[in-house]
């Protein structure tokens, strides 16, 4: 068995702490307690406080539990927080391919659109950020899936002739989107339409939703039904640069 | 042949940005750094100029290493900065001479009202086209020769150099040339409207030496070479942010309007070749110039407190972590309980103008949680748009048939449909939420014939989401009847001394 992992250790040490102290406790109290030089866990609790574990008080300086620990169970990211962070990333992405743009992340089962960008032909569009989609059976929808970041419901439901319904067709579609990087719903949705899509990473890779276009098929895709390796590049680039940014981010 | 591209620096109220932009107007790179804010008193803020133009210096070649391009292949570079905001420094040294007196500063609340009193004080005013003001930078340069022992002395004898943001980056970025583009000049109450030249009747009146101030260029022209921080490139352009959010929506054309939701918020109305003088509150503004054409007017409704009240909901109450998220905590609320937040933190700009005006929080019940509070602060932001369009369509005579919005409050989709269900207008954001930057680049490019005319940069412009009235008209006007009942709450607060 390999050994432990000595920082991880002692970072669970000073939650452990923080839980049961009385409140607040100061850089050098927590470096005391546990017989550590205070730049060791100053690193440690910079670390924790960027992932949202730790909080810092502003005034006193003393650090105490970050609300993300709370809610581990739940997205960590807000999606307007996600929103407002792609939205430089999802213009770009809508101007180069000349197709909409959506951004997803997982609720209830489903994939909630949290941002969109119309396409970029001036034509009359209805914004549907809120929308619910079916996870099995768009581009976004299996990027979540394929990253874990959601499971599949009981039941698939059918909505064009193409939508893969199978469980283990399913599993065998998201092990080619891991494989990939980037997941296709073509006409599987909805019939004359298609889509690409990827993931958006968070802090320590986490996929936290995806980001994706979508359009007619022949737009899309080339004449073997595949779509085009351009628009795939410009999916992945935009996934990649919200990712940059959501994993820089330090609040 | 390899692709060029434009650099914008956006020189704004917290923070410095370096935005990379290809041909067809789309961001590439970008890179930014906030600055320290300082309040040493409350009603004054100042910025360390010295700092803002260390960070221009780091962000400069970390926006073209993400953009993965070199200097080489940059056209121009472009500028927009936060206006108004008072910079004096020594012309041997190029050091600061204090902090800069920021825009939403009002220590000159008593020497401006001194100077309303002053012989000569209508005449300022009609040449410049601007009340006398604590919002410009003519009365904040008065401040600063007044309270600086020895500052008048070393200015009469030219050691001393003052500037707006852009001034002072060009000076640095082209080692001591010392120029302003006329929006930004628009905004001193030194500038005479009709030559738009400093007005020496107007420095008398101020007693400002005409040694220390820079000379007045055309907005979109070539002011010099970069030797800093760019070396080598050439600087297209300088003007206002809100002048180059304009220009970013290309809004050429008279009786197009923007509204810029950043810190403040600021409505402009493209006026053309014709200034229109303002009765109700708003302003009269250069909104820009091309060498070697006439200068194009705007009529402008500035909102002070926007952005800047989710700020202070952030950090000082502390009720959300992030920005964004207060459309999450709005959200878990239908409505704002009967709770109004009038946030005329530095008095009320347009079209009100009081600066003698504090914020209020009317409306107040054991009912409301602070999702309430979360709706009232999103919807002043959507209201104080209200007042200014109301006198925006009363005073230019045009009815706003549709406002195109920018800005980073853009992405609150709770926020951008109260917009337009107050207004009844419907709301476009273009495929450019960076729009300050895009006009300075779209400015700088055209200087130097990356782009060849405005038709072309109008071509770029695209709908990527549009936000359509859905609110019961019953219902706008009795919450506009609250809501102007809670700005009248706000008036005569601070008392004079």
């Amino acid at each position: 068995m390999p050994g432990t992992v000595q920082s991880i250790e002692r970072a669970a040490a000073i939650l452990r702490m923080l839980a049961g102290g009385p409140g607040r406790l100061g850089l050098g109290e927590i470096a005391r307690s546990l017989d550590l030089a205070k730049g060791t866990v100053h690193g440690i609790l910079r670390t924790l406080q960027h992932v949202g574990f730790v909080e810092q008080d502003r005034v006193s300086g003393h650090y105490q539990l970050g609300a993300a620990l709370l809610h581990l169970g739940t997205s960590y990211l807000d999606i307007n927080d996600l929103r407002s962070r792609s939205i430089n990333w999802a213009d770009p992405l809508a101007a180069r391919s000349g197709e909409a743009v959506r951004i997803g992340t997982v609720l209830q089962g489903r994939v909630l659109v949290v941002h969109h960008v119309f396409r970029p032909d001036d034509t009359f569009q209805t914004l549907d950020i809120g929308a619910l989609l079916p996870l099995h059976a768009t581009a976004l929808g299996k990027v979540l899936l394929a990253y874990r970041a959601a499971r599949p419901g009981a039941s698939l439901d059918r909505f064009t002739h193409r939508t893969v319904v199978g469980a283990r067709e399913l599993a065998a579609d998201l092990d080619r989107v891991r494989e990939a990087g980037w997941a296709t719903d073509i006409e599987e949705y909805t019939v004359g339409e298609a889509a690409v899509a990827a993931p958006i990473r968070g802090y320590g890779g986490l996929v936290v939703g995806a980001i994706g276009i979508s359009g007619l098929v022949e737009r899309i895709c080339d004449n073997r039904y595949r779509p085009h390796p351009r628009l795939v590049g410009y999916v992945r680039d935009a996934a990649r640069a919200v990712s940059r940014d959501l994993g820089a981010a330090r609040h | 042949m390899t692709e060029r591209y434009v650099v914008a620096i956006d020189q704004g109220t917290t923070s410095t940005r370096c935005i990379v932009f290809d041909r067809r107007g789309q961001l590439v790179s970008l890179a930014q750094q906030e600055h320290k804010q300082y309040f040493p008193k409350p009603g004054w803020v100042e910025h360390d100029a010295a700092e803002i133009w260390r960070n221009v210096e780091r962000l400069a070649p970390l926006a073209l290493r993400r953009a993965g391009i070199t200097l080489d292949q940059v056209s121009a570079v472009g500028i927009a900065n936060q206006r108004e905001t008072t910079v004096v420094w020594d012309r041997r040294t190029g050091a600061p001479v204090g902090r800069a007196l920021v825009w939403q500063d009002t220590r000159t609340d008593s020497l401006v009202h001194r100077l309303l009193e002053a012989p000569g004080a209508a005449e300022v005013q009609e040449r410049a086209a601007l009340p006398l003001a604590t919002y410009f930078s003519g009365p904040r340069l008065r401040w600063m020769l007044d309270h600086t022992p020895g500052l008048q002395e070393r200015a009469e004898r030219g050691e001393i150099l003052f500037g707006t943001m852009e001034t002072w980056l060009i000076w640095n970025l082209t080692g001591g040339l010392h120029v302003t583009d006329v929006t930004n000049a628009s905004r001193t109450n030194l500038l005479d409207v009709r030559t738009l030249d400093w007005s020496p009747e107007s420095l008398d009146f101020f007693g400002i030496p005409r040694a220390m101030l820079p000379e007045v260029r055309p907005s979109v022209s070539v002011l010099g070479t970069a030797k800093e921080a760019f070396p080598g490139v050439r600087i297209g352009a300088a003007l206002g942010d809100q002048q180059a959010a304009l220009f970013g929506q290309t809004c050429f054309t008279p009786g197009e309007a923007k509204c810029t939701y950043g810190t403040g918020s600021f409505l402009l109305l493209n006026t053309g070749a014709d200034l229109i003088r303002s009765d109700n509150g708003l302003l009269s503004t250069v909104a820009y110039q091309i060498e070697g054409e006439p200068a194009q007017f705007a009529l402008e409704g500035s909102i002070a407190i926007t952005g800047s009240l989710v700020q202070w909901f952030r950090d000082q109450l502390e009720l959300i972590t992030t920005a964004p998220e207060i459309e999450t905590l709005a959200r878990t609320v239908s409505d704002n309980g009967g709770c109004y937040i009038v946030p005329a933190f530095s008095g009320l700009y347009a079209p009100h103008w009081r600066s003698e005006a504090r914020g209020v929080i009317v409306g107040l019940t054991s009912y409301i949680t602070k999702g309430h509070l979360a709706r009232a602060v999103l919807e002043a932001t959507a209201w104080q748009t209200r007042e200014v369009v109301d006198a925006m369509n009363a005073n230019s005579g045009l009815t706003l048939k549709t406002l195109k919005v920018d800005g980073g409050m853009t992405a609150d989709n709770l926020l951008m449909q109260y917009v337009a269900d107050v207004l009844d207008v419907p709301v476009v954001r273009p495929l450019a939420a960076e729009t300050v930057s895009l006009g300075a680049a779209y400015a700088a490019g055209l200087a130097v014939g990356h782009w060849p005319d405005l038709e072309d940069l109008r071509r770029n412009w695209h709908r990527a989401a549009q936000w359509l009235p859905a609110m019961d008209p019953g219902l706008r006007a009795s919450e506009y009847g609250n809501w102007r009942r809670a700005v009248e709450r706000t008036f005569d607060w601070i008392q004079p001394a």
